[in-house]
């Protein structure tokens, strides 16, 4: 038979919250003075993937094709294999002069070669905002839906524990994006609420855990509990982790650079989810003085 | 936990076997009911153009306001309330009146049954809404006024932007409404949308008018003349507008070889037009398309049969453009883009490659880990993700649900964390086991009891998390909550039912055998 996991995880508890404390701090001062590197989608403009065959063409002559066209703010950058490239500009409404028709032919007779236009996207200046804006809301929501099961399912300390475990996943991970001027598009909203469920999902079985262990040994402090729920079930977190994180990491290196920040965002928050429903959702516990007298009260209650 | 009575074996496999069997379907060419259904493939995967297009109402608002300009003034005068600079500003009827004639206008104006502020029954309230200032009364269109005429436009339009995308002859377009004052259309397959763009972009609105020689503003109104750039004073009267024709063509002049635009009129249209081109004989007619005058021919001859044609500088091409607004009928409306998101068909195939062959490898790294992990069980836990990825799959088929570049991810996200309700299983045995090594069949009986809540409790959590996506992501986004909300159910059935089962053979054939996992 394999070893059983005993470790001593809430002698950690300290420095680890100490620690996450500061990266939510970080993440925090980065998201509001640093700002975040949004996409089209939130911020309106127009993106452009083209593939040039010819092997004369150059990062500066496609920058230059697409210059002195008064198309504002320009982008333009080599995207996965040779001859691609993703070009992003301001410009986001366009009138019978200035349209992606004339760019596109004013691009293709300044490089004078075949231009294949893989992709072109435009959004508007309202419906970006919008797109932003439900986003948002979408997010909201969805902290607010996790709040209100685990709170059905469970006692108001479990509900907030996960609540705060899941809102330092999100505010790192988004600080991680600041940091490296990462894009933020749609699919990168879809990645936080895909790493909301996953947080909860993995404090869940914790939480799980420690509630049981709490009733069968009601004598125990929290602290004791906590770590022996934690070790009964670092196993599974363990295994869980490395499936989804091979899963992730497949489409990472194998499933093209559209998908290429969303599963990056899924893998930061899987590792920082893991990380906090053991080191930030049973600390909350221990502080909120959860006890078997405390689960059995609300019971009752209820 | 370990018992399964035959029926719910047989259940259990069927409905796995019939779910899964969708999956063929997709490869088969059948035309059979069952057969029929396949996974769509959205716009980003098999390339096409999705658009997004907004209604702008301001025209409309601007004529409906002016529409009530005189009978509000033959009411007021009915009502016997003086007014005074009565005029319109920017949407706004603007008039002064006195203090003791407020109560009599605020009778009627929200009296409702009046003519003229007409109540609207399905948002409870009134088509305008008014304010006094001093003695002046401010009168404009209410918040739900304006939400009217724009869903009344788009309702209109959409039968339009339909017409008019049909005539061009692309495949299997979908246009439907979207908010108020949008309309949203996808174009499978196409590869260039800007002739589609520019055939939405005209509002096509048709009118043949009379050139005069009176010069003067009341009445008239000026035009550039397009082909000679001519400047003309055009009367506002108005003989014919597009809605009065039946069909158009494009056609080459028979004297200089140009292309023109043949239209044939409906009665209506032939009576009134046979009857202003017999009047005004010799002097000239001007057509004027979006307010621009394309021309303005003189009227040889008194035209009764319904049939006339537009000259104007066309190219074959345009004229081909014309005649297609024309038949489709005029928008009330202009419409913009406000959103566009092409693909191209190959980038849309890069995209399944990529998609396909990185779910392929996630899948083989998945099962490879599991056999090294769990052995006998680890094959019982891939057997369970082989049967979840088909039903996923299946059910993606049966329900022809959109698979996107994001949904691709999404099956291959469900593959990673399908395992989960196995491991949970598993581990939560594997304690039980240490606690009573004795008893392998009690074991396994309460490690499925314990884990199966929090299995329940895990995934629901999940699966809120992505409904609420699917109800507020949009396009490809979309397809991933989808695949993942589907994939959630498939993992419960899985490992409920068919990794339950599979270990329960094995459970009961090594009753005695010790560390089975």
């Amino acid at each position: 038979m394999k070893k059983e996991y005993n470790y001593n995880f809430t002698k950690k508890f300290k420095m680890a919250n100490l620690i996450s404390i500061f990266f939510v701090l970080i993440s925090l001062i980065l998201i509001i003075f640093k700002g975040l590197n949004f996409g089209i989608d939130f911020k309106g403009g127009t993106l452009i993937e083209l593939r040039v065959e010819s092997n004369n063409i150059k990062i500066n002559d496609i920058r230059s094709a697409f210059s002195n066209m008064d198309l504002g703010d320009l982008n333009v950058k080599e995207f996965g294999k040779k001859g691609d490239y993703l070009i992003k500009f301001e410009k986001k409404e366009f009138n019978k002069v200035v349209n992606i028709k004339s760019i596109k032919e004013s691009v293709v007779n300044k490089l004078g070669v075949d231009v294949n236009f893989r992709r072109i996207e435009n959004v508007g200046p309202k419906v970006s905002t919008e797109l932003l804006n439900s986003g948002l809301i979408a997010i909201c929501l969805a902290l607010g839906a996790m709040l209100f099961y685990i709170w059905i399912r469970f006692e108001w300390q479990f509900s907030l524990g996960s609540i705060l475990a899941i809102f330092h996943d999100v505010l790192i991970t988004i600080g991680i994006f600041s940091i490296l001027s990462l894009e933020v598009n749609l699919s990168i909203v879809a990645a936080v609420l895909t790493i909301v469920g996953y947080s909860m999902n993995d404090t869940v079985v914790i939480y799980d855990r420690i509630r049981e262990n709490l009733s069968k040994y009601s004598s125990s402090t929290i602290d004791d509990v906590s770590n022996t729920s934690i070790n009964e079930t670092l196993s599974r977190t363990i295994i869980t982790s490395v499936t989804t994180l091979l899963a992730l990491g497949s489409i990472y290196v194998l499933g093209g650079e559209i998908l290429k920040g969303f599963s990056l965002a899924m893998i930061i928050g899987v590792i920082i989810g893991t990380y906090s429903s053991i080191f930030v959702a049973s600390p909350i516990l221990k502080y909120l003085r959860v006890s078997y007298k405390s689960i059995v009260k609300e019971d009752e209650k209820n | 936990m370990l018992n399964f009575s035959k029926i719910k074996i047989v259940l259990i496999y069927l409905s796995f076997l019939v779910v899964s069997f969708f999956c063929f379907s997709n490869i088969s060419d059948s035309n059979n009911f069952f057969l029929k259904k396949k996974i769509n493939l959205g716009l980003d995967l098999q390339g096409g153009s999705y658009l997004l297009l907004e209604v702008d109402s301001t025209p409309l608002q601007k004529r409906q306001i002016q529409s009530k300009v005189i009978p509000l003034k033959k009411k007021l005068i009915e009502k016997n309330i003086n007014y005074k600079n009565f005029k319109i500003k920017e949407n706004t009827i603007l008039f002064e009146i006195n203090e003791n004639d407020k109560e009599k206008f605020e009778k009627f104006f929200k009296d409702k049954n009046n003519d003229i502020n007409i109540y609207l029954n399905q948002y409870r309230s009134f088509e305008l809404d008014y304010v006094f200032e001093k003695n002046l009364v401010k009168i404009f269109l209410s918040k739900n006024g304006i939400i009217k005429l724009n869903t009344s436009a788009v309702d209109q339009s959409i039968e339009i932007v339909r017409k008019r995308i049909d005539e061009t002859g692309t495949k299997e377009p979908s246009i439907i409404k979207r908010g108020s004052n949008r309309i949203l259309v996808e174009l499978p397959g196409i590869k260039d949308p800007e002739r589609i763009k520019e055939l939405l972009g005209k509002t096509a609105q048709l009118s043949f008018r009379m050139v005069t020689d009176d010069k003067t503003e009341f009445g008239n109104e000026t035009f550039i003349l397009k082909d000679t750039q001519e400047k003309i004073s055009v009367s506002k009267r108005i003989i014919l507008t597009g809605d009065n024709l039946i069909d158009a063509n494009p056609k080459y002049d028979n004297i200089n070889q140009e292309p023109i635009v043949a239209f044939t009129l409906n009665r209506l249209g032939s009576q009134r037009f046979g009857q202003a081109t017999s009047k005004n004989i010799g002097k000239r007619l001007a057509i004027i398309l979006d307010n621009e005058a394309i021309s303005a021919p003189v009227i040889r001859d008194a035209i009764t049969g319904g049939q006339g044609t537009i000259s104007g500088n066309f190219t074959f091409q345009s004229a081909t453009d014309l005649s297609l607004l024309l038949r489709s009928g005029a928008l009330p409306a202009p419409l913009s883009v406000v959103e566009e998101r092409t693909v191209g068909p190959d980038l849309g195939q890069d995209s399944i490659d990529a998609g396909v062959f990185s779910l392929i490898i996630g899948f083989f790294l998945v099962i490879i880990f599991m056999i090294i992990k769990y052995r006998l069980f680890g094959l019982i836990a891939n057997i369970s993700l082989i049967s979840n990825l088909l039903m996923l799959i299946g059910f993606l088929t049966l329900l022809e649900a959109t698979l996107t570049l994001p949904g691709i991810a999404g099956i291959i996200l469900t593959v990673g964390m399908a395992v989960d309700a196995n491991v949970l299983i598993f581990e939560r045995i594997k304690e039980e086991l240490r606690k009573n090594i004795s008893n392998n069949i009690q074991a396994f009986d309460l490690g499925f009891k314990r884990s199966v809540v929090t299995i329940l409790d895990a995934n629901i959590t999940t699966l809120i998390a992505s409904i609420i996506l699917f109800i507020f992501g949009s396009g490809p986004v979309k397809g991933f909550a989808v695949t993942l909300s589907i994939g959630l159910i498939t993992t419960l059935f899985s490992a409920y039912f068919i990794s339950r089962h599979l270990t329960s053979i094995i459970v009961l054939r090594n009753r005695e055998k010790k560390f089975l996992i």
